[in-house]
Order: C-alpha cells, then structure tokens, then sequence
C-alpha cells in the first residue's frame, strides 16, 4: 500500500482533494465578498473614522475686533505674541535647543531642561513672548522648536477710559466693558490647522496640513472721543487729588442722540494689567476671594454699576413734572422761610434763613427745599410717582455696558407726604449718574429719551461687513413746551443763581449742582455733583461730574461746577470745530 | 506548463516533476511579505530601536534560514521522514511540556523556547509533526480508516496535542489548526461524507450555542466573562469595546475600510503609524489592504489561491498516499491559516491571534512553513512525468 496506491483509492482521494480546494475556494470567495463590502461600501464610514483618528486640531486664533473712537484712534488694539513650544521628538541637538531658549527666553537652565527632556508630544516653554523675540527663535531655525503666532489684547492708553472699554481674558474673550457686550462681533471666528499625526500624536510631515483660515473679528467704531475723554480723566484725577476725594466721575454725553463722549470714574486701572492690586495690598496675605472683590472694586464704572441719591440736580425732574402736570408756572411766587412743615416734620432749606419770597424760577436758581417741596405735594404721589416712571426713572437706561444698576425706590404705596417732601429734593432714593444724565438729557433735549450708547457700529477692518447700531429712542417724554422752559431756568441757574460757577465765557450753559449728603445720615461725607449742558437753547453736549467724599468744601456749586466749567471752556470750542469740520 | 518546467529540468532527473509554480508562488509570497513587513514596521521599529529595517534584518535571516531548510528537505526522498513519524508526536509533547518552565513571554502569552539565538513556537513544530505523524498513520492503518474506530483514531489522535497547545502555550488559534489539518486529512483519506457533514454541523451548531450563551451571560453580566467571551461580544460589537478587546479589530477595520478600491499606496498607511498595534504580525493583511486597495487584498488571496491549488495538483498526482498526505496536510494548514487570518482581520470570526502565512513577521513560522513547502517539493519531484 505504501508503494502503490490502488486506482479506486486514488480515486476518491483526488475527488476529496479537488472537494476540499473547492472548500477552501468557497471560504476565499466569502471573504473576498466581505472585504469588498468593508472596502467598497464601508469604506467612506471607516475613512471618516480614521481621518478622525489621524488628525489632530489645532485651532488659529482670529484677531480680535479693534475698538476705535470718535476719531479713528484705536483704543484696543492686538498685539502679535508668540508662545515658544518644543517637540521632543523632533530634537536633534538637546544642549543646543536648551542653550538657545535660555538665552532668548532669559530662563533658568533648569526649567528649561526639564520641559525639553520631558517626553511628550508638544511641551509649552513660554507664551506672551514678543514677536521679536519669537523672530529671533525662529532664525536659529532648530529642529524641534515651535513658535507660533498669537494674538494677544493690547491697550495703547494704557488706563484710558479702563472701566468703559474693559478687558480680555486668556482665551481672548470680553471680561468687563465693552469688551464682554461686544463679544460677538469683535470676537471672529477663529480657524483650525488639522494636522496628522501617529498615534503618539507626532505629525507626519509628509501628510500636510489643512488650514480654514479665521475670521477675524469686526472692529467697534464707538462715540467715545479720545480727547474728551483724557482731558476728562485729567481734570477728574486732579479733582480727586485737590479735594482728597474718595472717587471722581465725569460723563460727557450728546444729549440730542445718546451718544457717550467721555466717562471717567478715577482711579481707573491700568488695561494692560488689569489684576495688579493697589500697592498698599499685600497679595499674599488676601484670601482668593477677597482678592477678587478687590479687583471688583478696581473694575467698577461708578457711573452705571453704582446709584446714589441724587440731591438737588433731581429737582430738574420735580420742576419737569410741575410745568408738565401744570402745577407750576415760573411766575408762581413762594415764601421760603428757612423751612417747610410736611405733616409734623419740619424740613429744612439748606439756607438757614430763608430765601423769602421767590418765583419758581429765582427758587430754582436758589435750590431752594420749600419751594420743591411745595410743587411736589402740588403734584401729589400718584402723579409724582407716574411721572418718575414716565421719565424712565424705573428702568434701567439700556446703556451698552455690563452690570447698569436699577434704581432704588419706594413702591408707591409707601411713598407718604413725608417722602414725597424728600424725593422732590432728590433724596430717600438712589439712582446711578448715567440715568440722571439721561433724564436730564430727555427733559432738555425737547423730550426724547435717548438710549445713551458707545457703539456706532462694527465694519470689518476691510470694509467688507458694516452694522451701524441703532437704539430706541421715546418721544414725548414731556412736552416741547416743558423742555424749552427747563433749558431757559437751568440756564438761569447757571448764568445767576447756584450753579455760577459753571459758567464759561461765551457760551450758553444751564445746568444745577447738587449736594448730598450719603448714607448714614451724620457720617459728615457728601457727594458734590454738578449737571451742566451746552449750548443752553439748544444743547449739544451734557456733562456730569460727580465728586465722592471730597474733604473741605463739599457745595456742589463749589466744587463740581467749576470741574464742569474748565470741562466745557476746553471741549465745547473743540467740539464747535468738529462740527465744522464735519459739515 | 509541466511540460516546460519538465523540459528546463534537464538530463539528470528529466522523467521527474520540479513544481516550478509552486515555488515561484511561494518565493513571490516571501519577497511580497517581506516588503510589507518592512512597511509595516519601519515606522515602529525606527521609534523604538531605531533602526528602521530591525524587524525586517531578522525576518530576512528566518526566512533565508527557512529556504536554506527548504532546499534541504526537498532534495531528500520524503519516506526518510516516516520514520520520524512517532518520534515527532513526541518531540511537539516535550517542547510543549518544555514551556512550562522554560517557556518565553512576549505579547501576555507563554508561547516561545529559546534556543541560543533562534526562537521557536512548539506549535510550530506540533504542526509540522503532526503532518507527518497523521500521513504515516493513515497509511499505516490502511483500510481501517473506512470504520468507525479508524475515524475516531485519527479525531483523537492530535487531541491531546491540541489540548497543550491550547492550555499550555494558550494559543487556541494553533489548536485549531492543528484539528483543522488532521480533520482535512482525514477527510482525503476516508471515502465517507455522511460523517464529515455532521461533523461540519455539529462544529457550526457547537459554535452557534457558544455564541449564544456568552451573548446571554454578556447581557446580564459582563464583569464575569472571560478573556475569551470578552471577545466574542468584542467581535459582535466591536466598537462598543473599542477601548478593550474590540481595540485591535477596530484599528484593523479603520485600516482595511480606509484603504479603498485603489488603496493609499504602498508605504503610505496611516494606521500602522502606532494606531494599530504590531501591524507586521497578525493584522499585516489590513495594512495591505490600507496600502494597495481592494486589489491588493484581491491578489494575495488569488496567490494563496493558486498555491493550494498547486498543492491539490501535487498531492492528486503524488506517487503514493504517503506524499499525498503529506500535501494535504500541508495544503491544510496553509489554508486554514489564510482563511482563518483574513477572516480575523476582516471580523469575520472572533479574533483570535493567526498569522498570515510568508507574510506576517515571526521567524520559527516562516521557517516551518517552508521546510513544509520543502516536503511538497520533495513529493512533487516523486512524481513520474508519464504519470500525469
């Protein structure tokens, strides 16, 4: 058997045989079926799911939007910044690289040494380094070092208006100001580089990449003017240093449209460092929380995050809603002997004697108490009350910036003749310096209440996209009648009565000081603040200047006034040749 | 063709058969797989070694060793190696026994023997002697095989073999193999199909039931099953264990379906870049599949193809049953390993660690592989020209 194989043997053997080839045959053909399927028909899912594998994102950063003023000068600008990587992989000469880095970086060998030895994919060595610097480290072109651009917030004015344009975080995005409200149209949209990589993350060169380029962000054209603005801050700071104030705000405003063209709250803050804490602050014996409220506290807009009861410039608002509801002609006549009785209370005119007798406008011009007192129970609570919120007195202003605070008042049903008798002098409520801006500017401006605003509008730096903002604006607001009275008293209340001292030669300026007293009551601090307004008959620009806690003299008609009269003899002559030059 | 082959052969051997196909086949499958190799380990091997062709020097070094074998084995009659036939079957018993405390680890499992510089698998040799063993014992028992006890002899036979390969050296993929080939002979051998049919059934039902109740016992509790269960569901689902034992499958399945019709070209795949782990042993099939397309994958099916057609045709006209086994058996193992890899890599089947034969990396499996070869060559030159 083991030398011949019998015929019928061989037989069956060969027919098994060609059997088990045609197994296996059919096996192969069910394969061959199957890999055509994953190769054929499952072939774009397991691309897709490899080409996710393999690749690797890395986003681009779009320049952030520039925020420029009235003007065209850039007041947030970006800054290219380079952040300095290595890959260790990719090192060919370990003590070369570590040399180099030193060197550029100014960074001690050790640390150095232990991110470029340390294993791993792509080890970061230093960000926000000059792009110079990053140039430098790019011209000694080693194997294995990165440096890539980024984009980095940059404020040329350093403090200039800090609390109004705010800053950015680490990923490029608005903090406070405007910053944060414009967030979406001075973002972009940033682009990614999808590179591929092996499985331990190293890109392979020869694959490439794949860029989508970034969109970079729009820029913000707002109404802020740089000029007003720092001689604003200027005057404020001085303000502050000569009456040893605790804080100053001055806010400039075209009462006409809304548009802001300064706030200044001194101190302000540096934007390019915006979390240093004040020298006298130890910033390692403060808790994480305290140094926040801290830095808060640093970051606060006084005029719009902060309310105060007003005092006496409220009484432009009592004096609209008297000539408004009729209670009150400016030829009424008062007797003012130092005080007035409400109910049981005596409440006194500031000027111990009495002003005798007066009409409304000589009461006015003298700020007297009884005289507001008088037309405020005239009015009445009810109407008062519909009057504060017909001016808008309840809502906020809906400025463009974080944060605007409400105003604090007494619901209507607890407001007794008592404190009515305060609110028509402006005190027993709060409300913040933006929102008396505004009213004022509605009772004055004819009786349109403005929307008080930066932004004029976001346009690409190219000009390809362009949004001009547009705000609301509510007629009516008192009657064209009312607000041509109210300019003519203020303006007499400049020109011969309390608010003298905000007089400019030449011009015509109305306006009303004020003096409050804060809270508590007998703490000996005041806050002097002055509203004033120019042209007179047809106001184009408003200011207020508010001085917190000065020490001396705290007369709103002797401190404020004068800040708001050296404001208005340097911009109002700058402003009447921008509107030259405009036209 | 044989006639040519016959022609060129010469004066000295001109009435006998020099398997020309075959060998080109196999040396196109050598050159093929050692490319690929280098393909897919250069990128590895540079990482860790750093040296680009370190996978690829060793694999050139088995596989010369191996032809050398093959030249050698080939050019003896093949009755020398009857006479080996028991003492074979014994050898693969110590080796194996000699894993237990001699045996190397690589990779989790205890699979290798260290010998001076060479590496060798026991199941490697078990493969080979069992071959050998099975074609003498057949021809041995001469008519018997056509009973019941022969059948089951044979069945048995390798079992115990199988049985340590699997515990032992816990490779399960080599115990198939192993039942798979004597099964294959024995089904040459035995004239009878009725059998074989219900074996066949029987095997698919078995599977079936297995499947089954791990998919139960999977749905109701996952932490108690075993590595082996764990890839069954792996297997069923593999991208919802494709953290754990679905991993391999998963990077195997991106490279094959991210290949295409046309493939990414040679030396171009993504997915041995790290993402599929030792892409140069067992998963090397998806790799060429990733490089050169449908085709790619296509024509070295079609070569294993024709080589077991060539086996078919060496052991039909083997001059005995002796040789005509001796090629089954062969032709069997190479089979059921193809199969069984592309199906793994494919997900087919639950994965289970096979190697592609002449193409995937590992020594002692290409060496044996080809001193086979070298026995079918050898058979192949028994056969008389006129006999055809």
């Amino acid at each position: 058997m083991k030398e011949e194989i019998p015929y019928q043997h061989k037989t069956y053997h060969r027919s098994k045989t060609v059997t088990a080839l045609f197994l296996c045959l059919i096996a192969f053909a069910g394969l061959m079926g199957r890999l055509a399927y994953l190769m054929i028909f499952q072939s774009e899912y397991y691309t897709m799911k490899a080409k996710e594998l393999h690749e690797r994102e890395r986003s681009i950063k779009a320049a952030r939007g520039r925020i420029i003023d009235a003007n065209g000068k850039i007041l947030a600008d970006n800054k290219t910044v380079c952040t300095i990587s290595v890959i260790h992989n990719q090192i060919t000469d370990q003590e070369e690289v570590i040399a180099m880095l030193c060197k550029e970086l100014g960074l001690s060998e050790d640390y150095v040494r232990k991110r470029v030895e340390k294993y791993s994919s792509i080890e970061k060595i230093k960000s926000n380094v000059d792009k110079s610097i990053g140039d430098a480290i790019r011209a000694y072109d080693l194997a294995g070092v990165k440096v890539d651009e980024d984009y980095k917030r940059y404020y040329p004015y350093d403090s200039l208006a800090s609390k109004v344009l705010g800053f950015t975080g680490g990923d490029n995005q608005g903090i406070i100001g405007l910053e944060v409200i414009y967030e979406e149209y001075l973002q972009g949209e940033a682009g990614t580089i999808l590179t591929v990589t092996d499985a331990k993350g190293v890109e392979v060169a020869e694959a490439g990449e794949e860029r989508v380029e970034p969109i970079d962000g729009q820029d913000l054209y707002i109404s802020l003017d740089m000029n007003i603005q720092s001689y604003a801050t200027q005057l404020a700071l001085q303000t502050m240093e000569t009456k040893e104030a605790k804080s100053v705000s001055i806010l400039v405003m075209n009462p006409q449209n809304g548009e802001i063209l300064a706030m200044a709250n001194v101190p302000e803050f540096n934007l390019n460092d915006p979390y240093a804490l004040p020298e006298t602050v130890d910033a390692d014996t403060i808790s994480e929380e305290e140094k926040q409220n801290l830095l808060n506290g640093i970051w606060r807009n006084g005029c719009i995050n902060d309310t105060y009861e007003p005092g006496s410039t409220f009484k432009i608002i009592t004096a609209a809603a008297g000539l408004e509801s009729g209670e009150v002609k400016t030829t009424d006549t008062f007797n003012c002997p130092g005080y007035i009785m409400v109910e049981d209370r005596k409440i006194r005119c500031h000027k111990v004697g009495g002003h005798g007798a007066e009409d409304f406008v000589q009461g006015t011009m003298n700020s007297c108490n009884p005289v507001f007192i008088t037309v405020g129970m005239r009015i009445g609570v009810e109407r008062y009350y519909n009057y504060f919120k017909q001016f808008g007195l309840l809502d906020r202003t809906g400025i463009d910036l974080p944060g605007e605070a409400g105003t604090i008042m007494h619901n209507v049903e607890n407001i007794g003749p008592v404190e009515l008798a305060t609110i028509s002098f402006g005190q027993s409520f709060q409300i913040t310096p933006i929102q008396l801006a505004v009213t004022a500017s509605s009772i004055i401006n004819g009786g349109r209440r403005v929307t008080p605003h930066f932004a004029v509008k976001a346009a690409d730096s190219d000009g390809s996209r362009d949004y001009t903002f547009t705000y609301p604006v509510r007629e009516n607001v008192v009657s064209a009648e009312t607000s041509e009275t109210m300019r003519y008293i203020l303006e007499q209340v400049v020109a011969e009565g309390s608010g003298r001292n905000g007089a400019v030669e030449g011009y015509r300026v109305g306006g009303k000081t004020a003096t409050s007293q804060t809270l508590p009551r007998g703490s000996g601090k005041y806050i002097a603040s002055f509203l004033g307004f120019a042209p007179a008959d047809a106001p184009q620009v408003l200011a207020v200047a508010i001085i917190n806690d000065p020490q001396g003299t705290y007369y709103g008609g002797q401190i404020a006034a004068p800040v708001v009269r050296q404001l208005f003899e340097n911009i109002l002559p700058y402003l009447e040749k921008m509107d030259y030059n405009k036209t | 063709m044989e006639r040519r082959n016959a022609s060129r052969r010469g004066r000295s051997n001109s009435e006998n058969f020099m398997d020309y196909s075959l060998l080109f086949i196999v040396l196109f499958l050598l050159a093929f797989g050692l490319l690929m190799v280098y393909s897919t380990s250069s990128y590895d091997a540079n990482l860790d070694v750093g040296d680009s062709a370190y996978y690829l020097k060793k694999q050139i070094f088995a596989t010369i060793v191996g032809l050398v074998a093959m030249i050698f084995v080939a050019n003896i009659p093949y009755h020398f190696w009857e006479r080996f036939a028991v003492i074979g079957y014994l050898v693969s018993v110590v080796l194996i026994l000699l894993i237990i405390p001699f045996g190397h680890e690589a990779n989790g499992a205890k699979r290798w023997l260290y010998i001076g510089p060479i590496s060798l698998q026991p199941a490697e040799v078990a493969k080979l002697c069992m071959i050998l063993f099975l074609s003498s014992m057949i021809c041995t028992m001469g008519k018997q095989i056509r009973y019941r006890k022969g059948f089951w002899m044979v069945i048995l036979v390798p079992m115990p073999i199988a049985l340590m390969i699997w515990k032992i050296t816990q490779n399960m993929s080599s115990a198939i193999i192993v039942v798979g080939i004597a099964v294959l002979m024995l089904f040459v051998a035995c004239p009878d199909y009725k059998r074989f049919i219900l074996l066949g059934l029987a095997t698919a039902a078995g599977a079936a039931l297995i499947v089954f109740v791990i998919v139960q016992m999977g749905a109701s509790q996952t932490d108690s099953l075993d590595f082996r269960g764990a890839r069954i569901l792996a297997w069923l689902d593999p991208e919802a264990y494709a953290n754990g034992k679905g991993f391999q499958t998963i990077q195997a399945l991106y490279a094959i379906g991210s290949g295409g019709v046309m493939g990414k070209g040679l030396g171009a795949s993504m997915q041995k870049l790290g993402f599929l782990p030792e892409a140069q042993n067992d998963m090397i099939f998806s790799i060429i599949c990733e490089e050169l397309g449908l085709f790619g994958g296509y024509a070295v099916m079609i070569m294993f193809i024709l080589l077991i057609w060539r086996f078919m045709v060496i052991a039909n006209n083997a001059p005995d049953l002796f040789g005509a086994l001796l090629v089954v058996g062969v032709m069997g193992h190479i089979a059921i390993q193809v199969i069984l890899n592309i199906a793994v890599v494919t997900n087919t089947i639950p994965n289970t660690g096979i190697s592609l034969p002449f193409i995937s990396y590992g020594g002692s499996s290409v060496m044996f592989l080809l001193i086979e070869i070298g026995l079918v060559l050898s058979v192949a030159r028994g056969i008389r020209l006129k006999d055809l």
